[in-house]
């Protein structure tokens, strides 16, 4: 939805609703992974991760992207800063 | 000769398969092209009344398969155009009374008598579209711009894909530019967008197609009607000729005329 819409609490047009319900439910259907699955595979990778490195769990984003016909597992894991660590 | 085998397929039913095999069948055929089309919804057979041939039948593929008549006998010869053949499906019978390798041998004896053979696969992701995928060179998926048929025509994309069958072309059918250009229907860009898959076609919805399957005369013989001549063109395309896409946008109006005058096509 554009911003002149959102500010005139217009609604949005039916097709862009097919649109981005589509890209989602297409995403799951070609990867055959739940949202839940991707919670749980995202705490998993931070369990992994943090034993190596120290991470923000909190901050943690992880997405699939789509790239044509292909998805991509995102994954954005910011790390403390190794000052903060060299502090504690 | 060694004709090309195209199915066209949907997953969901009801998106215009049928009429879409028989208009490139008679497109095909008016080029003078050798067509054979093939009904492949066994159990549930369209194609003929589509074609306006139901009243020919005295063979079918299943005839053929079980050694009940020759090949030739169980095509039906269009009157309209002689180089235009049906071979229809068994209406008492079910999916198994085929199988991938039956159609195989099926087509590979078609592949010497005609230019093309043209497979009409039923709704689905089971027997019968696994039958009729089994001797395509080429597949094309047809949908509409609705959400249920656009996430089933990319679940067969997927296992089109997973069979490797190559990449398939679309034909996006039955698009209502007045709603597209209303944001209430999903554009051919935005179908585009979502199945990533390469463009064949875009037919607009059109009145006359419901005309033409109530008299038995495919949509791409009435000269004047917009969904006959897209598929004419996309026979066109898969011939090899570049053509460029329809101007959807409604003939006449404002915005038409401009189009034209700053050169622009859609």
């Amino acid at each position: 939805m554009s911003f002149f819409n959102k500010i005139a609490g217009g609604k949005k047009k039916s097709a862009q609703s097919a649109k981005e319900r589509l890209q989602l439910v297409l995403t799951h259907d070609r990867t055959d992974l739940t949202p839940a699955e991707l919670e749980a595979l995202k705490d998993e990778l931070i369990e992994v991760i943090s034993q190596h490195i120290e991470i923000d769990p909190d901050a943690v984003h992880i997405d699939i992207a789509r790239e044509g016909r292909s998805q991509r597992l995102i994954a954005d894991i910011p790390l403390r800063s190794t000052s903060r660590r060299r502090a504690r | 000769m060694s004709a090309q085998i195209v199915t066209i397929t949907s997953g969901k039913g009801g998106v215009g398969k049928t009429t879409a095999i028989a208009s490139l069948g008679i497109a095909l055929a008016g080029r003078g092209q050798r067509v054979v089309c093939i009904d492949g919804d066994i159990g549930l057979r369209n194609l003929d009344v589509i074609m306006g041939l139901e009243n020919r039948i005295v063979y079918d593929i299943v005839d053929v398969v079980e050694g009940r008549c020759r090949l030739r006998q169980a095509m039906i010869r269009d009157k309209r155009l002689p180089e235009l053949f049906l071979i229809p499906a068994a209406q008492t019978r079910d999916k198994t009374a085929l199988s991938p390798s039956d159609m195989m041998r099926l087509c590979d004896e078609l592949r010497d008598i005609c230019d093309w053979v043209l497979i009409d696969s039923p709704a689905g992701i089971e027997r019968g579209f696994k039958n009729s995928i089994a001797a395509a060179d080429q597949v094309i998926v047809l949908t509409n711009p609705e959400i249920s048929a656009v996430r089933d025509a990319d679940r067969v994309i997927g296992i089109l894909e997973a069979e490797e069958k190559g990449s398939p072309s679309l034909i996006l059918n039955r698009v209502n530019q007045e709603m597209v250009n209303k944001q209430e229907m999903l554009s051919p860009e935005d179908v585009l967008d979502l199945l990533a898959i390469d463009l064949i076609g875009v037919v607009p919805e059109d009145q006359a197609v419901l005309v033409a399957a109530n008299r038995g005369t495919p949509i791409a013989l009435d000269k004047d009607s917009r969904a006959g001549q897209a598929f004419r063109n996309i026979a066109a395309r898969l011939m090899g000729e570049e053509v460029p896409f329809m101007d959807l946008e409604n003939q006449g109006g404002l915005w038409n005329r401009i189009s034209k005058m700053t050169g622009r096509r859609g």
